[in-house]
């Protein structure tokens, strides 16, 4: 949904390029108490993939000392012409995917 | 000795406060390096961790603990029969001593990530990287914060 992309939309074959992912979420810790004393209920993302034309090519678990608005930047070798699919899943059911495309000469 | 007024309360104040100890005891406030010990461990396992070849960047000095920048890279040709399998981020003091789990493979191309951390105190941060040979490399870093993430209170 709220997530920005940053994948180069041309590639040279074998060129290693570089994927930047960043999705709204607040990944509260669950360590924080309200005003009150009582402890706000940890909400934060547990996983993100990326999928290069169907095949993984980058996972990452995250823990809540992951800052608010998750961040994520990696690499891969471009192979192909295709599309690249990223999921990130959390706690409460959260689920969210993006996706970008590649054309590799 | 005979039992005096004030001897007498500070047994019953001693008393009183061991018997708060395991409520107050169930969740330690923050990880300690022996959690962090064990995080390793949960790692690595028994093998040996070595030096070099990984490297962390990050700032030595963060004056707000709830978004440092930081970067992990391994010098690895990332070939199919040499690369980094994945790189694991722990900490010394937050409440917990993960901070991620990064999985590459021989199709990364490089052995490099980004992301931005949380960091609760002033603090060692540690990286390791396991190879495809499953060795595993590790480094450390030493970070000031100035203002604390994780636990504060909400407004």
């Amino acid at each position: 949904m709220a997530a920005l992309i940053n994948v180069p939309t041309k590639a040279k074959r074998g060129e290693i390029i570089e994927i930047r992912t960043l999705t709204s979420h607040i990944m509260e810790t669950g360590f924080r108490h309200a005003a009150a004393g009582d402890l706000v209920p940890r909400d934060i993302i547990t996983s993100f993939t990326c999928r290069y034309n169907g095949s993984e090519v980058f996972r990452a678990d995250l823990f809540p000392a992951i800052a608010a608005n998750p961040y994520l930047s990696f690499f891969t070798v471009a192979k192909e012409s295709g599309k690249f699919e990223f999921e990130w899943i959390g706690d409460n059911g959260y689920a969210s995917t993006a996706s970008a495309s590649i054309t590799v000469e | 000795m005979p039992t005096t007024r004030r001897r007498f309360l500070s047994l019953a104040g001693g008393v009183t406060a061991a018997g708060t100890i395991p409520i107050v005891m169930l969740r330690p406030l923050n990880a300690t390096p022996t959690m962090l010990n064990a995080a390793i461990r949960n790692v690595v396992g028994e093998a040996p961790i070595r030096t070099g070849k990984i490297k962390l960047d990050i700032p030595p000095l963060v004056e707000n603990g709830n978004t440092v920048p930081m970067t992990v890279s391994v010098a690895s040709p990332m070939t199919a029969d040499d690369y980094v399998r994945s790189i694991h981020v722990l900490n010394e003091k937050n409440p917990q001593p993960n901070i991620g789990n990064f999985y590459l493979g021989p199709s990364s191309g490089r052995a490099q990530i980004s992301t931005r951390i949380r960091l609760a105190d002033s603090q060692k941060v540690v990286a390791i990287a396991r190879l495809s040979d499953d060795t595993f490399w590790q480094i450390a870093a030493e970070i000031v914060v100035t203002l604390a993430a994780c636990t504060e209170e909400v407004n």
